[in-house]
């Protein structure tokens, strides 16, 4: 048996979908089912669509497995993975699967692998691909033992696709867990679209010069209906909030579209913009790593380029 | 019930402040330009002579993160360990230039650390050997192999909690409050001690340059070092830890085909630019 994780709410949303086309892919190739375990609030209603997706069998959690920080998730995975007899259990690659992947494996006796890009199934195993070296190259693995628990990069993996059909859908408690870990409390995310789910991404870095560079993004950003993203430079130099940073180390984001304002490419920000279909580099060095990624580029300093860009996309938006 | 509460506030009264271990390791700078980064096919590592070793990005920010909670009074003792080759020791002399209180060096091969299972457990084993600490700080991965799994899987053996992508601590009724930023936003938890914390990268997490007379005290301060056999452990057993099979590491290729869009003027080229976005289909005419 497979099995995907998901913590979507009434409805799959597209990382649990491409966790899904992955998972029964690999269920194709090493002849095995595939079940969904739904942990979101609400989850019930995301469990009885992955039938729809070829998924055999789903189990609603019930209970707040978020009030024990990733202590009740991993305690309800790995019964599940133990009864199932799981293979694989695999998750979507963000800052939750991060703390839980490892210490499922570990508690199944398994092994986890962190940010997968591609499965391949040779003589009946399968064998990860994952990046290293903060992208600078990439690996393949098999496990010594199994069941691998893996997280699966964003946007690189093809989504689920509609087979019509049912899961047979039953609902789980999550067990106790010790108190060691208690949820207080959440400030709410700083307001902006979602970095993983836009289509058009809008990112600066050292290159932007300041807080009000980023005001331009912004600008720029609601022109195109896109998202502002930062690199970490630009995180670390306070023009942005740490929660916008993209990177192997922050948002691993696949839009259509990245804009590249004034960012050189580092490895570990091309690492998070993989699955980006085009990339538009805007910057000064044409030695830039960043250009070797880009589709289209721009030779000029961000910030005599950005005022213009933004005059263009409001000529264009309401043409005299 | 009573008896187990007695001791824990006979032990609090004792001891007010923990003792953490922060795990340390140097790596291949990691500013190297792709262009000049290469892997041995042999080995699946960088070869040797590729470029400087240093101490990791992460585990900057574990220590500099360590170092406020002493600061903060939090912790009182702190220990930097590290597992590497016998060349990667500038790592702990940077931990002792910054007052960590003791520095151990577990000596081991290059080879020995691309597992993170087979990490794990030179490590635990060190851990078990050390002082008993309360606390257990990591990166939130090494900046090589990017695994990310090495302080999670201390944590499942010792029986620990952990708690992952922190950024911030304070003292709260015996437990630890600790800050995180989650797809939610910002997330507080509270976690009970003993306990591992994996420690992301944030701004307020730069680490510290420590003084110059520190750091000529550091080069006089002894470095525990301990072999596998200190550690009673065999190559047997290291080997019987190991959880994955590396079997290809290469160079991720990156094909160059960027279109240059020129012009006279900013204005010209924003035109021309939004005219291609357009033709390729990447973005949309308005109306």
């Amino acid at each position: 048996m497979i099995v995907a994780a998901t913590w979507d709410g009434p409805h799959l949303g597209p990382a649990s979908r491409e966790v899904l086309g992955a998972a029964v892919r690999l269920g194709a190739a090493v002849g095995q089912q595939v079940a969904v375990a739904s942990l979101g609030p609400e989850g019930s209603g995301a469990a009885e669509e992955s039938g729809g997706y070829g998924v055999a069998q789903a189990f609603v959690v019930e209970g707040d497995c978020a009030a024990s920080g990733s202590e009740g998730s991993i305690a309800v995975l790995a019964e599940l993975a133990r009864e199932l007899g799981a293979s694989a259990v695999l998750l979507s690659a963000d800052d939750r699967s991060a703390e839980i992947a490892p210490r499922l494996a570990e508690r199944l006796g398994g092994s986890a692998v962190m940010h997968a890009t591609a499965i391949e199934v040779h003589d009946g195993r399968p064998v990860w691909t994952r990046p290293v070296y903060g992208g600078k190259a990439l690996a393949t693995i098999s496990a010594a033992s199994e069941p691998v628990v893996a997280t699966l990069r964003r946007g690189a993996f093809r989504a689920a696709e509609v087979t019509g059909g049912a899961a047979a859908v039953s609902t789980r408690t999550a067990p106790p867990t010790d108190g060691a870990v208690e949820f207080v409390g959440s400030e709410a995310p700083v307001a902006g679209a979602s970095l993983e789910d836009a289509r058009v991404i809008v990112s600066g870095g050292s290159g932007v010069g300041n807080v009000e560079g980023f005001a331009e993004l912004e600008e720029l950003a609601r022109l195109l209906g896109g998202a502002v993203g930062a690199s970490l430079a630009a995180v670390d130099a306070g023009w942005a909030q740490p929660d916008r940073q993209v990177g192997l180390t922050g948002k691993v984001v696949s839009p259509d579209v990245y804009f590249a304002i004034g960012i050189s490419g580092a490895s570990q920000h091309l690492a998070g913009i993989a699955g980006a279909k085009a990339v538009i580099a805007v910057n000064t060095d044409p030695e830039a790593p960043i250009f070797g990624r880009a589709r289209l580029g721009v030779l000029m300093d961000c910030r005599q380029f950005l005022p213009a860009l933004i005059e263009a996309l409001r000529r264009r938006a309401s043409p005299r | 019930m009573l008896g187990s509460d007695g001791a824990g506030l006979a032990k609090s009264a004792r001891r007010t402040a923990m003792h953490a271990i922060v795990l340390l390791k140097q790596i291949l700078d990691w500013e190297l330009p792709p262009s000049r980064f290469r892997i041995d096919p042999e080995t699946h590592r960088p070869p040797d002579n590729l470029g400087p070793t240093l101490l990791g990005p992460f585990e900057q920010n574990a220590l500099e993160f360590a170092l406020q909670l002493r600061d903060a009074g939090i912790v009182d003792t702190l220990t930097a360990l590290l597992a590497g080759p016998a060349d990667s020791a500038d790592a702990l002399r940077k931990a002792l230039a910054l007052r960590c209180d003791e520095a151990v060096h577990v000596e081991v091969g290059a080879d020995e650390s691309t597992d993170p299972s087979q990490t794990a457990e030179l490590l635990l084993a060190a851990i078990r050997r050390l002082e008993p600490a309360e606390l257990v700080l990591a990166g939130r991965q090494a900046g090589d192999w990017d695994h990310g799994q090495v302080g999670y899987l201390i944590a499942e053996r010792l029986k620990w909690p952990a708690v992952g992508l922190v950024w911030r601590a304070e003292r709260s009724d015996g437990r630890l409050r600790v800050w995180r930023s989650g797809s939610a936003g910002v997330e507080q938890l509270a976690v009970r001690p003993p306990a591992v914390l994996t420690v992301t990268s944030h701004p307020s997490l730069r680490l510290r340059m420590g003084s110059v007379m520190d750091r000529m005290a550091a080069n006089k301060r002894p470095i525990t070092r301990w072999t596998l056999d200190d550690l009673e452990l065999s190559s047997e057993q290291l080997a019987a830890a190991r959880r994955v099979e590396l079997t290809r590491v290469w160079v991720a290729e990156v094909e160059r085909n960027c279109e240059l869009i020129e012009g006279e003027d900013p204005a010209e080229i924003a035109t021309a630019l939004l005219g291609r976005l357009e033709e390729l289909k990447l973005l949309t005419r308005p109306g």
